[in-house]
């Protein structure tokens, strides 16, 4: 029974890699570049790996394991805005990704302090 | 060339993020998620950014992607150790295939050591 969850996770991640790396979806809001196409592939593979951690933070059996998804949430948002800004051109979108990054980083120390369950006095 | 070099930094990249979080699927406890999850941070988000700033050049964008790479190195593993240290300070047990639990007799050791003092 385990194994054959197993196998049909692997069936699927291997199905929607080849989908994406065979026949990518268009993104319409994606400028006509010479990267247009690879970054949409990337942005797909991205939005993949943001599926699984949403799962982790719906799922997650204790608060730390949502933290720690909700982390990485943000580390990936920051990956999707660096490839948006090579693909458009436009350098404001690396911008948006260092606030991401800054804000990230204080939310999650103040939810591991919360979660040391201190207060936040100190 | 410095595009394809680019290009494939950024393919580096994707793939760490991807197994990162098929890590964070997949492990059984806490702190194994952490360590694959911070796996995608170091290696995968700065690998994209690094392959950013070799398309890009020296322009806007590619200076902001190298101040990007340098606030993650500083801050994604105090983050990490920040959760980790909450998490096992608000008594989340161990996956009991766990083999060593060192923070845990540390603390132990300390208290002991503060009632001998005593």
């Amino acid at each position: 029974m385990r194994r054959t969850g197993w196998m049909v996770g692997v069936f699927l991640l291997g199905a929607a890699l080849l989908g994406i790396v065979i026949y990518p979806l268009p993104m319409s809001f994606l400028p006509e570049g010479p990267f247009a196409s690879l970054a949409g592939r990337a942005l797909f593979v991205l939005l993949l790996a943001a599926g699984m951690c949403l799962y982790r933070i719906g799922r997650g059996p204790t608060a730390a394991d949502r933290i720690v998804a909700v982390d990485i949430l943000g580390i990936l948002i920051v990956g999707f805005c660096a490839i948006l800004s090579i693909s458009t051109g436009r350098s404001w979108y690396m911008d948006i990704g260092i606030a991401w990054a800054l804000q990230s980083f204080i939310s999650t120390l103040a939810l591991a302090k919360y979660l040391e369950g201190r207060g936040f006095e100190e | 060339m410095s595009h394809v070099l680019g290009w494939v930094f950024i393919t580096i990249g994707l793939a760490f993020d991807l197994f990162g979080c098929l890590g964070l699927v997949r492990f059984p406890d806490v702190y194994n998620r952490l360590q694959a999850a911070t796996k995608c941070v170091t290696l995968g988000t700065c690998s994209i950014l690094f392959g950013t700033f070799l398309i890009a050049g020296f322009d806007a964008a590619g200076i902001k992607a190298l101040l990007a790479i340098l606030f993650l190195m500083l801050t994604a593993p105090v983050a990490a150790h920040a959760i980790a240290r909450g998490a096992h300070r608000s008594g989340i047990a161990l996956w009991p295939g766990s083999v060593v639990d060192r923070y845990a007799e540390d603390r132990e050791r300390d208290a002991e050591h503060k009632v001998g003092q005593e």
